[in-house]
């Protein structure tokens, strides 16, 4: 697995950050692409870098809303409780699937994330 | 509603986790439609919800072997810098043109995601499910 120098890290998050800033959108729908399409990385540890820099990116960004007193702690729980159930079966189930068929399903993803930006 | 509300919340958490992403273009629709919240509260929140979903996310795939820890960590602290960045750069650009650009963008990627996918399927049509690389 080729381990990427740290201006191509910085290059990722930069580009994640600002996307992420620009349009709303989540920054693994940016990151995880690049790291497979630049940084050569297979579906499952592009996804697994992705979800890391997610906590930090995410952790920032609640912070700052938090602030702005833009959070609701109670439907935070109600729906990131399930969610970390979720993860559990999304994850396990990713290590089940072959990562080309992984990679096939995130672009459809894709197009329907830029369906949103578009209709949005 | 909280029912529809916790359906929503395990489909993001799947979908997280099984490509990477934070979830949250179920769950701010989620907590937007379902839940009532504004969107701009229902982003915030979703926020904060993808915190410990993303974490365990990584943790699981810490286990599995495919976490680069440093990667991970770098990769979030410049895009968290630039994340600031990217929300003041929304009142410079012309969004609504950029919004288009960014759409076509999305779709060259999923053609490139794709094709890349079929090319690896081709290759190894019968490789095992769940070889490392």
């Amino acid at each position: 697995m080729p381990a990427p120098r740290i201006s191509q890290l910085a290059i990722l998050g930069l580009t994640m950050g600002i996307f992420s800033g620009l349009f709303g959108v989540g920054g693994g729908i940016v990151l995880v692409p690049l790291l497979i399409l630049w940084v050569g990385l297979d579906e499952r540890r592009a996804a697994a870098t992705s979800l890391l820099a997610i906590v930090i990116a995410a952790s920032a960004g609640a912070a700052t809303q938090i602030a702005y007193g833009n959070v609701h702690l109670v439907a935070a729980i109600t729906v990131g409780i399930p969610a970390v159930g979720g993860v559990l079966i999304g994850t396990w189930l990713q290590q089940r699937i072959p990562v080309a068929t992984v990679q096939l399903l995130f672009s459809g993803l894709l197009v329907i994330v830029a369906a949103m930006v578009v209709l949005k | 509603m909280i029912a529809l509300a916790i359906i929503i919340g395990v489909a993001a958490g799947v979908l997280s986790g099984l490509f990477g992403v934070g979830g949250g273009i179920l769950l701010v629709p989620a907590l937007a439609l379902v839940v009532g919240l504004d969107q701009v509260d229902a982003e915030a929140t979703s926020l904060l919800a993808i915190i410990p979903v993303a974490a365990v996310g990584a943790w699981r795939q810490k286990s599995y072997g495919n976490l680069d820890v440093r990667a991970g960590l770098t990769i979030g602290a410049f895009a968290a810098v630039a994340a600031v960045a990217g929300v003041a750069l929304v009142n410079v650009l012309p969004v609504e043109l950029v919004r288009y650009a960014f759409a076509a963008l999305m779709l060259y990627v999923a053609w490139r995601m794709a094709t890349s996918a079929i090319q690896q399927l081709r290759a190894e049509p019968d490789r095992a499910p769940s070889d490392g690389q």
